[in-house]
């Protein structure tokens, strides 16, 4: 049941062959079975699950069901949900109960999707490895000695595993594409402005992107239209329509006019990885695309603008953790100042401490210019290069991650090459381009990831090219063994 | 030494909106503490700011009043701090490219004349909350229902001369918020307030002088005292051989005094960069040109025109197109009684006084223009005195109806008839023979006596003027 696509299981729902209950029931069992070593969920909500289910089957009843209609799925603990906790991998929100549901959250509720809990993830989705969480690392199901890659460990490890069909993620900076494919999934982090941010905790909001980690890009194309659209709550999202993610699945590519930037296959690329993606490119020759090698010469300034501007805006956004209205207020504070220091000291995490850090000071005066402001500027031609390539070529691809999954605390002292470890995402985000990372391969049985890079709100596009690749391939079949 | 003053105002309009600047909570005036504060003024996890419209219309519409630069595009960026009735830990304000640019005042001088001062900018901006000390012993109570309030920080250039200047000025803003109906003006409640630099240099410097900045300035009294003083300490100081430092004073109004709050040494780096939860806001010249022409009638205009077009003195236009409601309230009663003059004496006099007395709005008055219109013209025919009107007045005030009913019922119909006003005159004399004795004898001035005496006799209905005519007519027979 676990390896079934959303179609199947949603065939399976309206044939009445399986109910939501059901289903529910068998990824709750998985949770249980599972979970313990891998750690990828924070909350369980077995029971409203299960009433969510027993809604969704009424719906069914009724012919009111959608696709998704009664499909379990989990939601990274960055979105806010009502009544249940919400700590986005900090201890500073441990204790937080959001009155209130993010949008993404409203929506899927809405088409009658049971919520099997909230995954874990880096505190504040600063991280790569997973390993900055106050509830502990995820590891990979893979091998359990390593990374589910991050921010969104906790979403790749539960889809990789099985324990849900489909989870939510976010993408600030390649949280989305590198534990996609660091665990052998697809996922999809939507052109910024597409999806609503509204009630997803901010860690850099001209950055942050909702979207999802599944097993193939046909289940991303079903929920991301579940989740996509204009929201008048989030003023930075694009009122724009929403076109059918379907319905050109099947396009053929022959014609298609792919670009490899040189940048993203040079030093620092690990050679097994850097041969499968060079197969994966052969595959789509095959498929009849036209491979285009093109420039963006301002890659090599992604990862330092990205660690200016990121850091600037986290340092403002978690200003309001200060203890005073809701979540950790430290023991018998002695004053204000003592109130917020411990409060902020004892409940933030070493790795959002430091970035708050950087960009309390890249902010201040007397360096704003040096620092944000040349960051903004660098943004801007990250943005102009991919501009200039669109306007040649229809997709782009490379690499995801330099590297297959790393072992848990390999890098985590290392805070640069963990940043590294980000280096072909990063870019996206700072362009606000819609991207996906596909299974390509395995590298000494661990998964490789396809980065496809699409122009601005071109999803659809990029599905297309996605799904055209597993249909003639089957590497995004391809799961864990211990978990099959 | 000869000193001169230089003195920059940014004061604080609260907007007339009816929720919050980014979110949709009510911004009324004391409600329980916490009561209109919603997800987003509590700065949860995961809330986002929407700007409110009316806010940027409001703000749009002040920037074409004083003619200034409204720009296309204008960005609101963060200031960051942390203070406890301060919840997202910054306030949403505007840093580089406001929404109202370069502008200016004309404002009127003691001496006569005008002078013009510039508006450096006007920028939007979210209110914080409040903390309450008082009422919690050793803690501090927060008080959410204020944070987020829409305010309009408009700064002007150093330009303002002394404290009477400042005051003028501060006025001047203060009518036209109103006029504009983008801030009640309230100062009690805060609505609008005010905070003054103030520096001093040698005359003829051209450099400024080191600058304090004196804050909590809550009514036109506040800021003359403030400035007069800070003025005079720097003075004081500078002459006595030390320095001006730059900092933050708080005016204590109890004392009469400022004290230091902070030192530049010790003020904040906002650390201010663009808003990422906000994209720039863009005002359309289509937007721009819909705000001008639903722009009212400005108090000068208004003041020229009760001149040019009324025939009314310079000091009545000026006093009666200083309040909006006030000038609007005039022109019904001056049209629906057709007299201009007697319209502008009763607005100006025993409107306004009972207006005051009971610390109420032009709105709230219960005698309505038409209202008083009815009662000009009963005095303009001279159906009743001026006298008799000011009992009529009270009585429609308190709701006795219109004035033709009032006189009516109360039987104060003026006594214009000459042969029962030559007869009670005549009584009069005759019941008192040693003042009209005296009278004769050339002490013209019992005339009030004798007049006094009828005005009793004809329970105050008598026609003055007839009564007076007749009283010198017969004494003198």
């Amino acid at each position: 049941m676990h390896k079934k696509s959303l179609a199947e299981l949603s065939a399976l729902l309206s044939s009445g062959e399986t109910s939501s209950v059901e289903l529910t029931r068998y990824f709750l069992d998985r949770i249980a079975m599972y979970d313990g070593d891998i750690n990828s969920f924070v909350t369980v909500t077995e029971e409203q699950a299960l009433q969510s289910a027993a809604q969704a089957d009424k719906m069914i009843a009724d012919g009111k069901a959608q696709v998704l209609t009664g499909i379990p799925l989990a939601q990274k603990d960055i979105f806010c949900t009502q009544d249940v906790r919400t700590a986005c991998g900090s201890k500073m929100l441990d204790n937080f109960i959001a009155p209130y549901n993010a949008t993404v959250v409203e929506k899927l509720n809405a088409t009658g999707m049971p919520m099997l809990g909230k995954l874990n993830m880096d505190e504040f989705a600063m991280g790569s490895s997973n390993e900055t969480s106050f509830y502990g690392a995820v590891k990979n199901p893979w091998d359990l000695e390593r990374v589910p890659g991050g921010s969104s460990g906790g979403s790749a490890a539960a889809v990789a595993a099985g324990l849900a069909p489909i989870a939510t993620g976010t993408d600030t900076g390649g949280s989305i594409r590198q534990p996609a494919s660091l665990t052998g999934l697809s996922g999809l982090k939507p052109t910024y402005g597409r999806v609503s941010r509204w009630g997803m905790i901010a860690f850099a909001s001209s950055l942050d992107q909702a979207g999802m980690l599944a097993h193939s890009a046909e289940d991303c194309a079903l929920l991301l239209q579940g989740i996509a659209g204009f929201d008048e709550k989030d003023s930075t999202s694009v009122d724009r329509a929403v076109p059918d993610y379907s319905a050109d699945l099947n396009k053929p590519l022959k014609g298609l006019k792919v670009g490899l930037p040189k940048e993203y296959f040079g030093e620092g690329l690990d050679s097994k990885v850097g041969a499968i993606i060079d197969e994966a490119i052969a595959e789509y020759q095959r498929l009849g695309a036209e491979m285009i090698e093109i420039s963006l010469p301002n890659t090599h300034l992604a990862v330092p603008a990205y660690y200016v501007i990121a850091p600037a805006e986290c340092s403002s956004n978690l200003s309001r953790y200060d203890g005073v209205r809701y979540g950790y207020r430290c023991e018998d504070p002695k004053d204000l100042s003592d109130m917020y220091e411990r409060s902020r000291g004892e409940a933030f995490g070493y790795e959002v401490k430091r970035r708050i850090m950087m960009g309390a000071y890249a902010l201040s005066s007397g360096y704003y210019d040096a620092y944000y402001l040349k960051a903004q500027k660098i943004r801007r031609l990250i943005s102009a290069d991919f501009e200039d390539a669109f306007s040649q070529v229809d997709v782009i691809m490379g690499p995801t991650a330099p590297t297959t999954a790393f072992k848990l605390g390999e890098k985590a002292d290392d805070p640069i090459t963990m940043y590294l470890s980000d280096i072909y995402t990063i870019a996206v985000n700072l362009a606000g381009l819609p991207a996906m990372s596909i299974p390509a391969g395995l590298a000494d049985g661990l998964p490789v990831g396809l980065q496809l890079i699409g122009n601005y709100f071109d999803e659809a596009g990029l599905l297309n090219v996605a799904h055209q690749f597993q249909q003639s391939t089957d590497w995004h079949r391809q799961s864990p063994a211990a978990y099959n | 030494m000869a000193w001169e003053t230089v003195i920059g105002l940014e004061i604080h309009a609260q907007l007339a909106t009816k929720s919050k600047i980014f979110s949709g909570a009510s911004i009324a005036y004391g409600a329980e503490p916490n009561t209109q504060a919603c997800v987003v003024d509590l700065a949860l996890p995961g809330v986002l700011p929407v700007l409110n419209k009316r806010a940027l219309e409001m703000a749009v519409k002040f920037g074409l009043a004083i003619g200034a630069d409204v720009p296309r595009v204008s960005i609101f960026a963060r200031k960051n701090y942390f203070y406890p009735d301060l919840p997202q830990g910054y306030q949403i304000s505007q840093f580089d490219l406001p929404v109202v640019g370069k502008g200016y005042l004309d404002i009127p001088l003691e001496s006569g004349g005008t002078k013009r001062v510039g508006v450096t900018r006007a920028h939007l901006e979210q209110d914080a909350g409040k903390s309450l000390h008082e009422d919690f012993q050793g803690l501090t109570g927060i008080d959410l229902n204020r944070a987020g309030t829409p305010l309009l920080e408009i700064v002007s250039e150093p330009e303002i001369s002394n404290a009477k200047e400042a005051v003028a000025y501060m006025k001047k803003i203060h009518a036209l918020v109103q006029y504009l109906q983008i801030c009640d003006g309230n100062m009690q409640e805060g609505s609008f307030r005010c905070d003054a630099n103030v520096s001093v240099r040698p005359v003829g410097q051209k450099e400024f002088g080191t600058r304090a900045e004196v804050k909590n300035l809550n009514s036109f009294r506040f800021v003359e005292k403030a400035i007069n003083h800070e003025v005079e300490r720097q003075i004081d100081l500078i002459e006595s051989g030390q320095k001006i430092v730059q900092e933050t004073r708080l005016y204590d109004p109890d004392k009469n005094e400022t004290r230091s709050m902070r030192s530049k040494e010790e003020a904040n780096d906002y650390r201010y960069f663009p808003c990422p939860d906000l994209l720039p806001v863009i005002v359309s010249d289509e937007l721009k040109e819909q705000i001008r022409a639903d722009l009212p009638e400005l108090p000068e205009a208004k003041c020229q025109r009760f001149i040019d077009e009324l025939g009314l003195s310079e000091k009545d236009a000026l006093g009666l197109s200083a309040q909006r409601d006030i000038a609007e309230y005039f022109e019904v009663v001056a049209e629906g009684s057709g007299e201009v003059k007697l319209s502008a004496n009763w607005v100006m006099g025993e409107l306004s006084a009972s207006l005051n007395r009971e610390d109420i709005a032009v709105a709230d008055c219960p005698v309505s223009a038409e209202l008083l219109a009815g009662l000009v013209q009963r005095i303009a025919d001279k159906t009743i005195s001026g006298k008799i009107a000011k009992g009529i007045f009270t009585a429609m005030w308190d709701g006795g109806g219109d004035a033709d009913s009032i006189i009516e019922s109360k039987g104060l119909k003026q006594i214009t008839d000459t042969g029962a006003i030559t007869a009670m005159v005549a009584e009069v004399i005759a019941n008192n023979p040693s003042q009209a004795e005296q009278y004769r004898a050339g002490k013209e001035q019992l005339i009030g006596f004798f007049v006094g005496q009828v005005m009793k006799a004809s329970k105050g209905k008598a026609n003055p003027a007839q009564v007076n005519q007749e009283l010198v007519k017969l004494l003198k027979a």
